[in-house]
């Protein structure tokens, strides 16, 4: 916005020096004026046609990509079915026998293991916490459930990690390697989870093995990153020291490059585990497996709320001790003594600690039948006065709740998805959209759009009447030929010309596969959602930048967030706002907002000191030097921000679906129960390909402010 | 600091060159290092947009001997004595050890070579940040596949050698630099090399703990006499630490010489700055200004020709019109006058004053 400012201060009307860029946009607002005004006439123009269906030639037949790609699944299934049963068999055993062992080892031996492992990863108080975390789950009777869960997980981590250090070594080694993981953990990054599970579940078949594969998969890339940057972070000195001490090449890869890598190699293995728990609970969608994820899917369907919420607690706890005990695992520092005297007992007293508490588990849970199984006369499952609590706190709160719903839906959501066009309403908006009001409307805009450009220049002229158009059509009616030249416009003018050619092209792949109207649903969400986000999440970064003690608060929280499987954001939302896109709009939000602080506090708190020593020097308020030194300085980090707020936001839309919205997410999970690989292909390739045109655009976008400002 | 030129050479750098770029290869045909003109290729080089990293190196360096690689940051110190351990790949030139071409041997007897050989020390110490004081020492005789109690034995007795004792099961994150540096000291001695090679080893450290540092260098190479290549940016080091010094810039050798000789008489100008601040009564030693011609002295005073002149002052001071010059065996090998002190110091000052 600076340099638009200085831009437009120093060169002023003058019609000699117009930039292109303006020229182009003011060519473009021509062609979108000449779309709406046409689109009665030419409905096409709104609604691409189907005869404009991408098709191929396939068998002497003309053949939609939907078909196309589920006879390939077809072909694929039939073909190599029995190579796929026999994988799925070879992995439900071990997978069976770990559970089995999970359910019979007696609660009390787990219990010791767990707080063994605890207190052996960081301290007491971690191991206290995965005490009660533990008593939790016993007590409120998920037992069995939770070790399902646990069951599925121990299984997908090893491979995940095998996958991830096998594939980073890898690429790590070859070019030819990285030139095909590179790009493909790219892409991975970027396919919403329940698309994962399409093929997985059409070539596997129902079961457990399903959701342990895609967590495998799911799981892997952090994994692969984490090994990759490990290894070539590893310093020159040190592989040199070790060429010197005469290492072949075996053993400088095992005995110095791996081993020096480890503390950027665990840090992988903590995402994956992360990464694997989430996808194990949300594979529970397929079903066929009594875990802690079904529990809560089949309760939220149920609208038990009570339930759901007990099992919730349950996935937080997991996730809160999975990641403290692998992180305590990565963050151990060496000042632990060393024990080189002593024999192998007195050298791993906790190891023996451990042996020895397991069996005392085992003899115990034989001698009494209370530590075999935990009595289910002792069980508390409040799960009835939870629900009282619920309804008694809806119903009280009702006018707060409600109303924040209705405006939010009136004001926002409704116009961004249908247009304000199509819901003005006497008794929401207090008249009804005729031409007088369409035309005062647009004299809002106008008058709007001028002041700002006067303020800020051209570039806020063009953003406001961008807006001003979606929220008039909606993201539903604005028609499509003006919605992609305007993407295509800015994707060019950030990002150059391939930028533009892959945005295009990603458009017309959702245009000609039929996905876009969905993905306008999709995008209407995502965008509103992003935007309040931002709103939100950014005063809270300024805020946390600025008070150290805003901080500390926000930081536990953002980072137990992070961790926390998608599925459990939906619970509290559904439990007080029902079903519905707004619980949508409030489930992403949990989940994307937290980069939104993060990457604002990071970049304010990391700007220059000497600038802002400069700035104060100079007289500046501490609210010039936030406004006018640090906020400019820290954009570039901030739109980095943004990206990674609409990855998640993207992610987050899947598992939205469960809640009932429209769009690509819907269609992705619909896909998903109806074992359709074409249609999950289609729409997942367009979640994905709406998360890359939208990462490009503003990576480009903030290395160019990165270049302006003279960082980096 | 003892004659040198007696000694049998070691190690052998003749027309070694490092150019980094994509077309490096095509300025050598066949490898071949020696050039007729050197000059103009170090011009080409640059000119096609490469990067002459060392061009055109040569020097021996003698059994037992402390060999300095002196020269500004980028010059190309590294690169060579990187070049020397192959631990990169000299782009044309040999290196000679012990007869035989090091350039031309396969992969495996390099790695035998380095494990028997050589040892290293990296300026920022290289150490294994995974291993204990003790597993990093025993790190090189671990690969060679040494049993463990030999190996944790040799690596005790060069912590131990180091001054490092009670330290074995510390981190290396857990120690001050200097003692970082030890560690790195042992580790390269542990495989008892006859080729020694020091990268800068002290440069990573504060002025005070150097200083100790060097001293320890010095006691140790008393004891050891390992044939050492020594890097350093700092000139005063070199005068320090040198038998003999090979002064670099821009990848090229500019001389070649003993500490006073350097100091007497610099090459050229970008020497003699180096020089310049050089305290000369304690470099120049009385082998260098001593005379074998001239009357024989009767009852003279005898000094060892390793005295500088700092310490021989004082005997003029009495009185004295020469001193004679005897080497261990205590034969008279020369003899220094008044004259000649200060014929040596005045053509320093001079110098000096004419910069
Ligand atoms: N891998 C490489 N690729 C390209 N150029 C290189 C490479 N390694 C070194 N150089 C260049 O070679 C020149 C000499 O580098 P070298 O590291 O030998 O210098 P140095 O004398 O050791 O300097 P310092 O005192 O800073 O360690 C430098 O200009 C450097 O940029
Ligand atoms: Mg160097």
């Amino acid at each position: 916005m600076t340099v638009a400012a200085q831009e437009q201060g120093s060169s002023g009307f003058s019609l000699g020096r117009v930039s292109p860029q303006l020229v182009s946009w003011l060519v473009f607002g021509v062609f979108a004026i000449a779309c709406i005004l046409l689109r009665e006439e030419m409905k096409w123009l709104v609604t691409y046609p189907k005869e404009w269906f991408l098709k191929l030639p396939i068998g002497g037949e003309w053949v939609l990509l939907e078909k196309a790609l589920e006879g390939l699944m077809d072909w694929i299934t039939l073909t190599f079915k029995p190579v796929f049963r026999f994988i799925s068999m070879v992995l439900t055993y071990p997978m069976r026998w770990l559970e089995g062992l999970l359910h019979w080892l007696p609660w009390p031996a787990t219990f010791a293991l767990v707080t063994i492992l605890a207190y052996r990863a960081k301290d007491l108080r971690l191991a206290l916490f995965c005490l009660a975390g533990l008593s939790y789950m016993l007590i409120v009777g998920y037992w069995d459930e939770s070790m399902s869960t646990l069951a599925l997980v121990g299984m997908s981590v090893p491979l995940s990690l095998t996958i991830g250090l096998v594939m980073g070594l890898l690429a790590f080694q070859y070019r030819w390697a990285r030139r095909i993981v590179e790009p493909t953990l790219d892409v991975m990054q970027t396919v919403p989870t329940f698309a994962y599970l399409v093929p997985i579940l059409i070539l596997f078949g129902v079961g457990p093995v399903v959701g342990m594969v895609a967590s495998a998969i799911y799981a892997s890339p952090p994994m692969v990153r984490n090994v990759m940057l490990g290894l070539r972070r590893v310093s020159d000195d040190v592989i040199e020291s070790g060429e010197m001490s005469g290492c072949n090449r075996f053993q400088l890869l095992f005995q110095v490059r791996i081993p020096a890598a480890t503390p950027t190699i665990m840090v992988g293995v903590n995402q994956t585990i992360m990464a694997a728990l989430s996808m194990v609970i949300i594979a529970a969608i397929i079903g066929g497996f009594a875990d802690i994820g079904w529990e809560v899917l089949s309760t939220m369907r149920k609208a038990q709320t009570g339930q759901s919420l007990l099992a919730g607690i349950v996935i937080v706890v997991m996730a809160m001790m999975m990641d403290r005990i692998s992180r305590g695992f990565t963050e151990r520092t060496g000042d632990i003594p060393l024990r080189t005297g002593g024999n192998f007992l007195q050298r791993h007293p906790l190891l023996w600690a451990a042996v020895a508490a397991t069996g005392i588990g085992i003899v115990l849970s034989h001698l009494v039948p209370f530590f075999k199984d935990y009595p289910d006369a002792l069980v508390f499952y409040p799960a009835e006065p939870l629900n009282d609590a619920v309804s008694w706190f809806t119903r009280e709160f009702f006018f707060a709740t409600d109303a924040v719903k209705t405006w939010t839906l009136y004001y926002f959501m409704l116009p961004m998805k249908a247009g304000l066009e199509n819901i003005a309403r006497p008794q929401s908006w207090g008249f009804s959209m005729t031409q007088t009001t369409a035309a005062i409307y647009w004299a809002v805009v106008l008058g709007l759009g001028a002041g700002l450009v006067r303020l800020f220049g051209w570039r806020a002229g063009v953003v406001v009447g961008l807006l001003g158009v979606l929220y008039f059509f909606g993201s539903t009616g604005t028609p499509w030929p003006a919605f992609v030249a305007a993407v295509t416009l800015i994707a060019y003018q950030v990002g150059g010309w391939r930028t533009a050619l892959f945005a295009f092209l990603g458009m017309a792949f959702m245009l000609s596969t039929g996905a876009w109207p969905r993905a306008m649903l999709s995008f209407y969400l995502t965008a509103t959602s992003v935007l309040f986000c931002f709103a939100i999440g950014g005063a809270l970064g300024i805020w946390a930048a600025q008070s150290d003690r805003a901080s500390a608060v926000l930081r536990p929280i953002n980072d137990t967030m992070q961790t926390m499987p998608l599925f459990v954001f939906l619970i509290p939302v559904i439990m007080v706002f029902l079903v519905g896109d707004f619980s949508a709009l409030l489930a992403i939000m949990m989940y994307a907002i937290v980069p939104a602080i993060r990457y604002t506090e990071y970049g304010l708190r990391n700007v220059d000191p000497v600038a802002v020593e400069a700035a104060r020097m100079m007289g500046c308020t501490e609210r010039q030097v936030l406004w006018r030194v640090k906020l400019p300085l820290a954009i570039p980090e901030i739109m980095l921000g943004l990206n990674q707020v609409i990855m998640f936001a993207l992610a987050m839309l899947v598992i939205a679906a469960l809640v009932g919205t429209k769009g690509l997410g819907q269609w992705v999970y619909d896909s998903l129960t109806n074992a359709r690989f074409g249609q999950g292909f289609i729409a997942g390739g367009s979640m994905a390909l709406m998360a890359m045109i939208a990462d490009r655009i503003i990576q480009a976008w903030a290395a160019q402010k990165k270049r302006d400002l003279g960082v980096d | 600091m003892a004659q040198t030129q007696e000694r049998e050479t070691k190690l052998t750098c003749r027309n070694v060159w490092k150019v980094y770029g994509s077309d490096a290869g095509s300025f050598f045909p066949g490898g071949n290092g020696a050039v007729d003109d050197p000059d103009a290729l170090v011009e080409r080089i640059r000119e096609s947009g490469n990067i002459g990293a060392a061009c055109d190196v040569s020097f021996d360096v003698h059994e037992g001997e402390i060999f300095i690689i002196m020269g500004l940051s980028g010059s190309g110190k590294s690169t060579i004595v990187r070049c020397l351990s192959r631990l990169v790949e000299p782009t044309a030139g040999e290196v000679i050890l012990d007869g035989e071409n090091l350039l031309k041997v396969s992969k495996e007897k390099l790695i035998d070579i380095r494990r028997h050989k050589m040892g290293m020390v990296f300026q920022n110490f290289g150490l294994l940040p995974h291993l204990s004081v003790l597993e990093n020492v025993a790190f090189p005789l671990q690969v060679q596949g040494i049993d463990r109690a030999a190996r944790v034995k040799r690596a005790m007795e060069m912590i131990d050698l180091v001054g490092l004792s009670g330290r074995e099961t510390s981190y290396p994150r857990q120690l001050s630099g200097g003692q970082q540096q030890r560690v790195g000291i042992a580790r390269s001695l542990a495989v008892e090399p006859e080729l020694w090679f020091l990268d800068e080893p002290f440069s990573a450290l504060d002025p005070l703990i150097r200083r100790q540092m060097q001293d320890e260098f010095l006691r140790l190479q008393k004891m050891l006499h390992k044939t050492i290549v020594f890097i350093t940016h700092d000139f005063l080091e070199a005068l320090r630490l040198a038998d003999r010094i090979a002064i670099m810039k821009d990848g090229r050798v500019v001389q070649i010489g003993t500490p006073a000789e350097v100091v007497m008489k610099p090459a050229n100008a970008y020497v003699e700055e180096f020089t310049q601040d050089v305290p000369r009564v304690k470099v120049i030693t009385a082998r260098d200004i001593m005379s074998q011609a001239g009357k024989p002295l009767e009852g003279a005073q005898t000094v060892a020709p390793g005295t500088t002149l700092e310490q021989l002052m004082p005997r003029f001071g009495e009185g004295l019109d020469a001193v004679a010059v005897a080497d261990e065996s205590g034969t008279v090998v020369g003899h220094v006058t008044p004259q000649a002190v200060l014929t040596a110091l005045a053509t320093a000052h001079e110098e000096g004053s004419t910069l």
